[in-house]
């Protein structure tokens, strides 16, 4: 029997979730080492080597992505990593720098940005805040191999208001 | 479905007009929520789960769950910031696989080596450990049983691990995975300074003129940290920035003097520096005459590999690696003359202009100079002597201690200050940076921990690399593994680490949130609570303790490494462990419980349940009946206070945003060893008081070439390492979707001539060979990192694609800290 990478993450999860008898999942020989259900991010046994998957590219999303907070830094929703930044140049600046926006019709970065350390406000964009990559990732068209549980602040707001309704 | 603004508007109208004529509409309807009853959010703080830097971040409560995380901005190492893994902190506990609870290998409602995992309770789980443990005890004494811990157990864990192993079972064999990151650091500040851990401290970004990264790529694996040194770089004009590495990457980018050096060949430029400051009369003679001695280091001293390995055999002083001898000036100054420039751009590669001009920030009494450096110089045969020869170019001039001049080691996890190296969960090591090896050491910690003299061995047990040989071999038989990712993280995994755990004779337990490669190849499986789901410390690079309460329940059945510890504790009677001649000398401790002797002693359970803050839960607290955190915290604390490593009282700690310590009657230290800034140095302007003359030591030592070089068999130098996105293993964050999708999979960096040389193109499937194994990944010859022909980078975050299949377990012998750095392979099509 030979599984497929997404059937074998979904009976892995189902195994995980119900946490009932485990049977032995996938296409594995007899000499490979057991434990495959705890291989959510590997898919494979120990003593062997998976095909890794090919290179995927960043993906071009439409407008923004949505933030998991406010305070969330937002994703970059296209692609970015031609962009030069180093001490001399910051190309992701020339679209989103304020004198430019009207231009490039591109959100300006936030105003903490111009903040330094100590809270004072810059003419321009606060060096502390110059290397965009460190807060700023693209994403790319892979689809993540565990489903993450994590439940947005909205819902919680408003199950509990209507909670109280009723 | 793409709609613009003004469709968008009109297609949310309805609900907003009926929400303004007063009609009654459901909650969810009207488009905004406003009363504060429900918008409410708590919050408190937390250091970051990742790297080193200790970051502090706001964490937000609601419903028992985590909704959102930012930068605290009362917290002076990061004032707001955090790094890309932090603004996802919130969802690193809710990857939808996490371990809820025991599972066991099975075969018919037995144990089975080979069976398939079965949930079972915690009850049936310490049942067969604990049958394990003292079956094996009783054969082979406590040498038998071993731990692996980490930088990521809180204080309490590693401290409560600490006392389990070596107070309780009698045995030094605990070792945290800070061995494959910090032992070369730890080996350094101990033969230089003989106190652990750095004299500066994260304000010295705001002071220097110029900056050094030896070896460490700070912008993606110290990211806030490097705004701040990025911010004063370019608000600073004069300020200027070098980077050393074996390749071109992201750090670079701010780079005014890049240079990519041939591996192992630091060890040549330092030494050439240092003889340039002697050749060009740029020796501080008032620093070095008063706070400076000189030594000659041992040397060929082997590579840390089984004795039975050809380039140990050849090893001179393998046996001796620590020794040195008393020296003097004149002859340190002799012993570096040979390194000139010729003889360093001979080993290096590097161009002689820029070695001069670095010697020159170096040499030059203005300048303030603060060097950085992490893994690249402790994953390192040499590592130990890097760190020397640091220590030695700041010495020789005298910058070091005062602002802006700092050698300044920087640590790769959250706690391995904090707890593997201040408790010392080390396998040589005891709190406060006492060792087992000596008598007054043990005699202090076991009056402190109130057991009977002669329960803590002498012999330093086996550490991190020795510990995986040990269970191939046969000699470790039961084996508990706590907050890491060893199996993934080890060294020659094919050839030590999954034999060892994969040996019939070996019972393995793995405590984890997450199903990990480890957990793979373990026996029994414990389910973790982690991070917030517990009360916690940690301690960063800049001796800062920063604490952080539990704000949610973990999920099922998942308990804290803190309780498992001390539950576990309860298994066991003094007689089944303790040396019999001991208890007989001391009757009072017979037939009592570990968990007596070592947590119920009078000290430990001396703080109640009602000191706990109001609004938090505290699972072990509440568990135990005593305010255990609070507890474990004291006793430890009591090592260091009065003795330079004074921790403040456990409640300042809930209130403040981190404190550096020495913390002297309420007050942080900055710079350690000057007068004035620390209250501990009061002989001379500057006091090494680690060394009981007050004086540092300056080291000589040479040049020695790497255990494995490529060769026309294996043609590439391999190195391995982290990405931004990825946290280690990536247990936490390939669990969160944008972290994911933000970098999915380990690529081999490969220089496009190297790969057209192999007739490959970007995206290829290709093979990365050793001598020791083998993995596949792809070829990627762009993107952010840029070696230079004849080198190639893989990270080893990708649980799909082992990189230690492949790595050498060669370690420095001082240190016993792996080179994950340098080994020889070959890259072939898939």
């Amino acid at each position: 029997m030979k599984t497929s990478k997404k059937s074998f993450a979904k009976i892995t999860a189902l195994l995980m979730l119900t946490g009932t008898a485990f049977i032995a999942v996938g296409a594995v020989a007899e000499k490979t080492i057991r434990g495959d259900h705890f291989a959510t991010l590997r898919h494979a046994p120990l003593n062997t080597e998976p095909t890794p998957p090919p290179l995927t590219n960043e993906k071009e999303h439409h407008g923004s992505l949505a933030r998991n907070y406010p305070a969330q830094a937002p994703i970059i929703p296209h692609q970015a990593h031609k962009y030069q930044i180093n001490r001399k140049v910051n190309q992701c600046l020339s679209c989103h720098d304020r004198s430019r926006v009207h231009e490039s019709k591109a959100p300006m970065i936030a105003i903490s940005h111009y903040l330094t350390r100590n809270n004072h406000f810059l003419a321009q964009v606060s060096p502390r805040r110059y290397f965009c990559t460190q807060c700023h990732v693209s994403q790319e068209s892979s689809t993540p191999l565990v489903k993450n549980t994590f439940v947005d602040v909205d819902k919680l707001v408003e199950a509990s208001a209507n909670k109280k309704q009723h | 479905m793409k709609m613009n603004r003004r469709e968008f508007i009109k297609a949310n109208a309805v609900i907003a007009a009926a929400g303004a004529a007063g009609l009654a509409l459901p909650t969810k309807a009207s488009n905004l929520i406003t009363s504060s009853e429900f918008t409410k959010l708590e919050w408190n703080k937390a250091p970051c789960r990742f790297c080193g830097t200790g970051c502090s971040v706001m964490v937000a409560r609601k419903e028992g769950r985590i909704v959102a995380t930012q930068g605290d901005p009362d917290c002076e190492v990061n004032r707001g910031l955090t790094c890309i893994k932090g603004y996802f902190l919130s969802k690193i506990m809710y990857g939808e696989d996490r371990l809820k609870t025991p599972m066991l290998r099975m075969t018919n409602g037995k144990f089975d080596k080979n069976g398939d995992f079965t949930p079972i309770s915690w009850d049936k789980a310490f049942d067969i450990m604990a049958e394990k443990w003292k079956a094996t005890i009783k054969k082979k004494g406590p040498t038998a049983i071993g731990m692996f811990g980490s930088g990521q157990w809180t204080v309490w864990e590693g401290y409560a691990a600490s006392k389990l192993m070596k107070a309780g079972f009698g045995s030094n064999n605990i070792d945290p995975n800070a061995r494959h990151c910090m032992a070369s650091a730890v080996g350094g500040f101990m033969r230089t300074f003989g106190i652990d851990e750095p004299m500066g401290c994260y304000n010295d970004m705001e002071e220097a003129d110029k900056f050094v990264l030896w070896g460490s790529n700070m912008a993606e694996m110290h990211p806030i940290l490097w705004t701040r040194v990025t911010d004063r770089r370019l608000s600073a004009p004069h300020v200027r920035v070098a980077v050393l590495s074996t390749y071109r990457h992201r750090s670079f980018d701010l780079a005014d003097l890049p240079i990519i050096f041939t591996p192992q060949a630091d060890l040549a430029v330092l030494n050439y520096i240092a003889n340039y400051i002697i050749q060009n009369n740029a020796v501080n003679w008032d620093f070095v005459k008063k706070h400076v001695n000189f030594r000659k280091g041992m040397t060929d001293i082997g590579y840390g590999l089984r004795p039975t390995h050809p380039l140990q055999q050849q090893a001179q002083n393998a046996d001796k690696a620590g020794a040195s001898s008393p020296s003097s000036f004149e002859e340190f100054k002799k012993f570096v003359a040979e390194y000139d420039i010729d003889k360093a751009h001979e080993i290096s590669a590097v161009p002689k202009h820029k070695l001069l001009e670095l010697a020159k920030w170096y040499a030059d009494p203005e300048t303030r100079i603060t060097s950085f450096w992490t893994m690249g110089a402790n994953q390192h045969t040499r590592g130990v002597w890097c760190n020397n020869l640091l220590y030695n170019i700041h010495l020789l001039t005298g910058k070091i201690a005062t602002p802006g001049c700092s050698p300044f080691s920087l640590t790769g996890q959250p706690s391995a200050c904090g707890t593997a190296r201040e408790v010392g969960t080390f396998s040589h090591r005891l709190p406060a940076d006492m060792v087992v090896a000596n008598p007054k050491h043990r005699a202090i910690t076991e009056k402190i921990w109130k057991i009977p003299s002669g329960i803590i061995p002498p012999k330093p047990g086996y550490h991190a690399v020795l510990q995986n040989r040990k269970l191939k071999d046969g000699e470790l038989n039961c084996y508990w593994v706590q907050v890491n990712n060893n199996m993934q993280a080890a060294p020659n995994m094919n050839e030590e680490g999954l034999p060892g755990y994969r040996n019939p004779e070996n019972f393995i337990v793995v405590s984890d949130p997450y199903p990990t490669v480890t957990t793979q190849a373990a026996d029994l499986v414990l389910p973790t609570a982690m991070w917030v789901e517990k009360e916690g410390a940690y301690g960063n690079a800049e001796r800062r303790t920063q604490f952080w309460y539990q704000m949610v329940q973990a999920p099922g059945e998942s308990k804290s490494d803190l309780w498992q510890l001390v539950e576990f504790s309860k298994r066991f009677i003094t007689d089944e462990v303790w040396p019999k001649e001991v208890l007989d000398a001391n009757p009072s401790y017979k037939g009592k419980t570990l968990f007596d002797v070592l947590y119920k002693n009078g000290q430990v359970d001396k703080f109640p349940l009602s000191d706990r803050a109001e609004g938090y839960d505290n699972q072990e607290s509440e568990a135990f009946g005593f305010y255990i955190q609070k507890g474990l915290f004291e006793e430890y604390a009591t090592f260091g206070r009065g003795h330079g490593h004074d921790l403040a009282p456990f409640d300042d700690y809930h209130e403040a945003h981190g404190l550096r310590w020495p913390v002297v009657d309420g007050k942080e230290t900055l710079w350690r060893f000057k007068k004035g800034s620390d209250p501990y140095a009061k002989r001379a302007e500057w006091d090494f008081y680690g060394k009981p003359d007050g004086k540092a030591i300056i080291f000589a030592l040479p040049y020695e070439p790497p255990a494995e070089s490529p060769d026309a068999d294996y043609d590439l130098w391999l190195c391995t390492g982290r990405v931004l996105e990825h946290w280690h293993s990536g247990s936490m964050t390939q669990r969160v979707p944008e972290l994911y999708k933000a970098f999915p999979n380990a690529v081999c960096y490969m220089h496009p001539v190297d790969a057209k040389k192999r007739g490959l193109r970007r995206g290829d499937e290709v093979i990365v060979q050793s001598r020791r194994g083998e993995t596949k990944t792809r070829v990627e010859t762009r993107g952010r990192n840029k070696p230079p022909e004849g080198l190639v980078y893989v990270p080893w975050f990708d649980a799909s694609q082992l990189i230690n299949k492949v790595t050498l377990d060669a370690t420095d012998p001082i240190s016993k800290q792996t080179d994950f750095k340098k080994c020889a392979v070959k890259v072939i099509k898939a």
